[in-house]
């Protein structure tokens, strides 16, 4: 591994005044993907400001929901009574993500900072525009790595089939994030200007023509907590995650789903899906359409069709087309106990 | 103190950067070094024994029930730290990146990847190891009952996950994520196996689960 400089910090304040001070200055929380990306020399930081005693693992009850501290563990999420009870959707997917020894490490802050899997970025041999945006000459310093997207053309089995550019068609490959999604979560971040909410559906971001920028924290940004808001799923929730083993794999794609049910009809309903773009996959077309129906497999199947609206396959991938509107129906009837 | 002062202490030595440094280094190894025909050829490996040598970090924790003063590199993972400055080399590097259980202790009684696991984030911390499992427990003198169960069981064949398997499965219990067969599995599934003793080590950590041994 490189060798970096490292600071430890025990407030808020202190970890943005550190992160903001000298360029390639990165928060370390759980590190298990940071720090895995530093020995693959991804990413190479000149220093690492360790965020791991800050005070934000907090999980509370709060006057409209829930409010998880960013530096709260995956596990500690999960096994969460409040989390179980309110939002289990968001106990099953931490517990379909990584491993024991993971989600022990893991935070929520850096679940949702996680970078993604794909084979091209994780090697600095291969083109990638996330990893490389700007070719680095021999005057520019250390090259890391030749920009382009491999996986365009390359193997991309694993890859989005919504929302992608000519520039990147990576995924976020997060499951905690498609529960925060489909649950309207919102995010409390502070930085050099002061504290900000951002919305969850808009903290991610599509690749467009900066596939390096994964998310809209500004520049200093802290992530400090999620707020969850009261809602009617807890009883019928469900997360599907299709993968290639039975546990410890990443998605090859997952669908989340919360269903208000009353007497077979469908109150309200909140569906997202993962591992099909560079971010987190609301359905909401989907929705709509499922809000004050039946709850049928008809009813699943239209809704599945119109999800896949424009949905497009980069070759490895095109199983996702099928796959992702069977999956979409089957976590639907598993929620509805209609199955 | 003030939060400046706070801030100040809390960066430490952070008012020359690395990169000044070393070229501040690299003259001075020029200067000392001759012949100068060989100082190029060993420039950059004077560089990293210099930086070495002076960006050591003082480091506070507790190993296996032995406090331990060290001084060690930022970049330096508990897994190399355990194996090659304490040679506790019973925890086993595998793949290096998080994605096999090789490496699994306990810090501050929850299982982790050591690979992944910046010594420095352990200031403080209680560690455990597969050396460490029975210290202190008057108890269990020579194996912990999760070992016996593995050797029962025929819980391995190569042997070189099992430090992993044994402190993850010990942790498995203690979380209470061993209440059956298909939980085992689920709750063990980032302990890989390559010779496949995946039944027998299920066997072995419902043995000791049943016989409600303390673990």
């Amino acid at each position: 591994m490189n060798p970096f400089q490292f600071t430890r910090v025990t407030t808020p304040k202190a970890a943005i005044s550190a992160v903001t001070k000298e360029s390639g200055t990165y928060f370390l929380a759980g590190g298990t993907n940071l720090i895995d990306l530093m020995k693959r020399e991804v990413i190479l930081p000149e220093r690492l400001v360790d965020i791991n005693r800050l005070p934000l693992a907090t999980i509370e009850k709060t006057a409209t929901g829930l409010r998880i501290g960013a530096m709260a563990k995956n596990a500690a999420v999960a096994d969460n009574e409040l989390v179980k009870k309110h939002v289990p959707l968001l106990s099953q997917a931490l517990n379909a993500g990584a491993s024991a020894q993971l989600r022990n490490m893991a935070t929520v802050g850096g679940n949702m900072m996680q970078r993604t899997r794909c084979p091209y970025f994780y090697d600095p041999s291969m083109p990638c525009n996330k990893r490389s945006p700007v070719q680095a000459g021999p005057d520019k310093g250390r090259a890391n790595g030749p920009s382009g997207c491999g996986a365009i053309g390359g193997h991309n089995r694993m890859h989005a089939i919504f929302g992608a550019s000519n520039k990147c068609i990576a995924v976020h490959p997060s499951d905690m994030c498609i529960a925060l999604v489909a649950l309207d979560a919102t995010v409390n971040v502070s930085g050099p200007k002061g504290d900000r909410t951002i919305p969850f559906s808009e903290f991610h971001r599509l690749p467009g023509d900066l596939p390096q920028k994964d998310n809209t924290l500004l520049p200093g940004e802290l992530i400090m907590s999620v707020d969850l808001p009261t809602n009617r799923f807890a009883d019928n929730s469900y997360y599907l995650k299709v993968r290639d083993r039975a546990s410890y794999a990443f998605a090859l794609l997952s669908v989340g789903v919360g269903i208000d049910m009353k007497r077979g009809t469908i109150q309200d309903v909140r569906l997202a899906m993962g591992g099909v773009a560079h971010k987190p996959w609301r359905l909401t077309a989907a929705e709509a359409f499922l809000k004050g129906k039946p709850a049928t497999e008809a009813n699943f199947k239209q809704a599945a069709t119109l999800a896949m609206q424009g949905a497009k396959g980069y070759g490895e991938n095109d199983f996702k087309l099928t796959l992702a509107p069977n999956a979409i129906v089957d976590a639907l009837k598993t929620a509805t106990k209609t199955a | 103190m003030n939060d400046t002062e706070n801030l100040d202490s809390e960066l430490g030595n952070s008012t020359s950067s690395r990169r000044i440094f070393l070229k501040q280094s690299s003259a001075l190894a020029a200067l000392a070094m001759t012949p100068p025909t060989a100082v190029a050829a060993v420039n950059t490996g004077i560089q990293e024994k210099i930086a070495t040598a002076l960006e050591q970090m003082p480091l506070r924790l507790t190993i296996n029930g032995k406090v331990q003063q060290l001084s060690i590199e930022p970049r330096v993972t508990l897994l190399d730290l355990l194996r090659e400055q304490l040679h506790l080399t019973g925890t086993k590097k595998g793949c290096d990146h998080g994605q096999c259980g090789a490496c699994t202790v306990h810090v501050d009684g929850a299982r982790v990847n050591s690979c992944l696991t910046l010594a420095m984030t352990t200031e403080g911390c209680t560690v455990t190891t597969i050396e460490g499992l029975t210290v202190g427990d008057p108890a269990t003198t020579l194996l912990h009952p999760m070992q016996e169960a593995f050797i029962k069981h025929d819980g391995f064949q190569c042997g070189y996950c099992t430090p992993g398997q044994i402190m993850s499965a010990v942790a498995c219990i203690r979380e209470g994520h061993a209440n059956t067969p298909e939980e085992v599995r689920e709750y063990m599934s980032g302990n890989i196996c390559r010779c496949g003793a995946y039944a027998n080590i299920v066997n072995a950590i419902m043995d000791v689960k049943k016989k409600g041994a303390r673990v």
